[in-house]
């Protein structure tokens, strides 16, 4: 009952690891670190389901606060991006390199 | 009849999710990753959890999706152009699996928690509502927490509105 929301949870979460690290749109790559989170989010709450406590289910909301004001921020530093590069590819970020 | 029902839903969101890393065109992306998020609003309605199943439609669904599909067109990003070199995709799938395989020997290694020990049951949540439930919960227990995310959501939104203006 428990293990199958669990692995089903970590695959999710090792496919949203894999399209951080194999995709350049920073976009993508946003939005499967979205995809972690809520994979995260899904433990949390088999868990609290699991044991009979609330507690998890106040911490998916925390999270769920926690990325809508990353989405907010990681949005608007695109934009500034896209503005002085024309380009979203994460191999041009490269502003602060000496 | 449950576990065939988790099964489909489940697989569903494995084949979305991996179409949200596997599309050139962001756009799909992002509708891949909207299907996602619905498939686990289900799974949210499947363990006793109606409002954090309604949230995952309202917050992530609605507001987030938007704001990511909202950019998208906003930027007009032409489709990628090739992917990473072979050998950072050969690293990268080893790091994924590994991370994976650690999760799933974690997970087979422990012995499981006893189920049931806490006072929340489906019948509870039935006869007092899953909402108010929260809403106890978060307003008593976790009140300075939620008074810190207000101050976060504050700093997200000036740093929103500093990062937006014409000269930074």
């Amino acid at each position: 009952m428990l293990e199958k929301y669990l692995i089903l949870s970590a695959i999710l979460f090792s496919i949203g690891t894999l399209g951080v690290l194999i995709r350049r749109n920073a976009i993508v790559i946003f939005m499967c670190v979205e995809m972690m989170l809520n994979a995260v989010n899904l433990t949390f709450i088999a868990l609290s389901k699991h044991l009979g406590n609330i507690d998890g289910q106040v911490f998916v909301f925390f999270v769920m606060t926690v990325a809508a004001a990353e989405a907010a921020v990681g949005l608007a530093l695109m934009i500034a991006f896209f503005k002085n590069r024309e380009s979203i590819d994460v191999e041009d970020i490269n502003v602060m390199k000496l | 009849m449950e576990t065939l029902f988790f099964t489909i839903v489940a697989a569903v969101a494995v084949l979305s999710s991996i179409l949200v890393i596997t599309c050139k065109n962001p756009i799909n992306s992002a509708l891949s990753l909207v299907m996602t998020f619905f498939c686990l609003a289900t799974f949210y309605v499947m363990l006793d959890a109606p409002f954090m199943a309604a949230i995952q439609v309202i917050v992530y669904a609605g507001a987030i999706m938007v704001l990511i599909v909202f950019v998208i067109m906003l930027l007009n990003i032409r489709s990628e152009t090739g992917k990473r070199t072979n050998h950072a995709v050969a690293v990268s799938s080893i790091l994924a699996f590994f991370v994976l395989f650690e999760a799933c020997y974690f997970l087979f290694r422990s012995t499981p928690a006893k189920e049931g020990m806490g006072p929340l049951t489906s019948n509870v949540i039935e006869k007092i509502g899953h909402t108010e439930l929260i809403g106890k919960a978060m307003y008593s227990e976790f009140l300075l927490p939620f008074e810190i995310t207000s101050l976060l959501l504050l700093v997200a939104i000036i740093g929103a509105v500093i990062l937006s203006k014409k000269k930074i």
